[in-house]
């Protein structure tokens, strides 16, 4: 499931000046892998992530999954907002369901087992104002996980969420991913969470957008915070980040 | 001292409202008998000592020996079952419609441009203004009286459905392209939920407006129905039999708003809202 990006660029025109967000985006995402895009904020990381769902197509260059262009959102291109954005009338098992039959068995059986991945047995039948945020965020994914993705595209999933509830689904999601083998792009301003997840991280800087840098992260799962390679992988992280804000100072007004 | 006390009274007050819930469940409703009860019982004893004469407010044991009267002889039935038909028959008619036409003009904003500046200026035209026409047009029998209450319980669906597509989460659209919602999935499983609480809200309103209409257009010239029965009441000054119409036209309205607010509850209940 290669995801091939190539994005000339993408730009807004507001009150007739053309404001550039994206420029020159090259990435190519190999079956299985686990991307974490990772930038200041306003350097455009939530739209690159919107282009490769196809909910964002008016911009200069093109998007392939497989050898096969994106023209429009599909199940294939599996997302989660950063708000669960579940159907407030429905409830848990039939918000996984959706569009799908809860009768049919062979649906029924996928999503009873999936409730099970995502750790939510016994609020089969609860609806989402009885669910705290971070179980709200694991039915979203359950729902995005039940089409099978070829690609699950994740724009700062945890962001809104205490750390314990964000460090539980991160295992979740790692869980997932080792499971499912679906291939993960997942945007986000935390380091830590980027290190943490990816096996490949792209650090973006801002206006435009470009990507600044690729890093490989060659970490064992299950990984640890604590251990030395960890903080070193961050530090060298936090040390290109901050290379992108200089190089923001720098270019932007003069100072 | 203080502060142990205080600490000590807290558990005492939260086992009291668990215990008070159920409760308050349970009999909430009865305490909007209370003041019906006492405004009876008063008019009871006045009426009683002869300080107002009986062709002005005739007691309520009157009224309810005059019920007695109208439902033994089967007056009353034949003038209901007439009157709810018309009613039921207009507002079938007029609530349909609105739904109808509602939901074409939130979805397409063609449509919308199209029809609304003409269906906001008839909106604004009052019942009684339009009545004589109807009579003109259509005369003094059913298909008038239809008409009108059709007309009054046209409005409230039309705008609450209209409304209530607009007012759907951009979002959840967004969600449904994401699932891939084929056109009618979409209207089914994100529009009409989402529009769902507008549209029972103008299907209550519009209850209440369809028997306002049925008064109206009873009043002005029937030969039946609760709101002839009163008219002709009127004539030989029989005001029990007034009040008595009048109270038919009360207990029915509100039977038919509890039905629609037990559906609320039905439909709703994924809702999460303030409860007073």
């Amino acid at each position: 499931m290669a995801v091939t990006i190539s994005i000339k660029e993408k730009a807004f025109v507001q009150e007739g000046r053309k404001n550039t967000v994206l420029e020159n985006i090259e990435l190519s995402i190999a079956p299985g892998e686990f991307l974490t895009l990772i930038g200041p904020s306003g350097c455009g990381k939530s739209t690159l992530l919107k282009i490769i769902a196809g909910l964002d197509s008016e911009y200069d260059g093109s998007v392939e999954i497989n050898g096969r262009s994106v023209t429009a959102p599909g199940i294939q291109q599996g997302f989660i907002f950063q708000e669960h954005r579940l159907f407030p009338w429905l409830t848990v098992e039939q918000n996984i369901a959706a569009d799908l039959n809860l009768k049919d068995p062979k649906v029924k059986q996928k999503v009873d087992e999936l409730i099970e991945i995502v750790r939510l047995k016994g609020s089969e039948k609860a609806y989402p104002r009885e669910l705290s945020g971070g179980m709200s965020q694991r039915v979203a994914i359950a729902r995005a996980l039940l089409r099978e993705p070829e690609v699950l595209l994740l724009d700062e999933p945890f962001g809104a969420l205490d750390a314990f509830t964000r460090k539980h689904l991160q295992d979740v999601l790692l869980d997932i991913w080792r499971k499912k083998k679906t291939t993960m792009i997942l945007v986000t301003h935390d380091i830590d969470e980027s290190v943490y997840l990816g096996n490949e991280l792209a650090i973006l800087k801002a206006k435009p957008g470009k990507i600044h840098k690729l890093m490989p992260i060659h970490l064992a799962y299950p990984r640890n915070r604590t251990t030395p390679d960890f903080q070193a992988i961050r530090q060298r992280v936090l040390s290109e980040f901050e290379k992108t804000e200089d190089l923001e100072y720098a270019e932007g007004s003069g100072i | 001292m203080m502060k142990a006390e205080a600490a000590g009274s807290l558990p005492k007050t939260n086992a009291e409202a668990v215990r008070k819930k159920p409760g308050r469940k349970r009999y909430g409703w009865m305490k909007g008998l209370l003041l019906p009860a006492v405004i009876i019982a008063i008019w009871q004893v006045i009426g009683g000592l002869g300080v107002v004469s009986a062709t002005v407010l005739p007691t309520p044991v009157t009224i309810v020996l005059t019920f007695k009267e109208l439902i033994l002889s089967g007056e009353l039935f034949g003038h209901l079952q007439i009157s709810i038909y018309r009613a039921a028959l207009g507002f079938l008619l007029g609530a349909g419609l609105g739904l109808m036409i509602g939901i074409l003009a939130g979805f397409s904003k063609r449509t919308e441009l199209y029809l609304d500046p003409s269906l906001q200026m008839l909106r604004t035209v009052p019942h009684l203004a339009v009545t004589p026409l109807f009579i003109l047009w259509f005369g003094f029998d059913e298909v008038s009286k239809i008409l009108l209450i059709a007309l009054g319980a046209f409005f409230p669906v039309y705008i609450n459905t209209f409304n209530g597509i607009r007012g759907v989460d951009a979002k959840l659209f967004e969600v449904a392209r994401v699932l891939e919602f084929k056109w009618h999935q979409q209207i089914s499983k994100v529009i009409l939920p989402a529009a769902l609480p507008n549209i029972l809200l103008g299907i209550r309103l519009s209850l209440g407006i369809a028997w306002l209409g049925l008064v109206v257009a009873e009043l002005m010239g029937s030969s039946s129905g609760v709101g002839y029965m009163i008219m002709d009441a009127r004539q030989f000054s029989q005001t029990n039999k007034v009040f008595a119409g009048i109270i038919i036209f009360a207990v029915v309205g509100k039977l038919t708003d509890s039905f629609v607010r037990l559906l609320e509850r039905k439909l709703l209940k994924w809702r999460n809202s303030y409860e007073g």
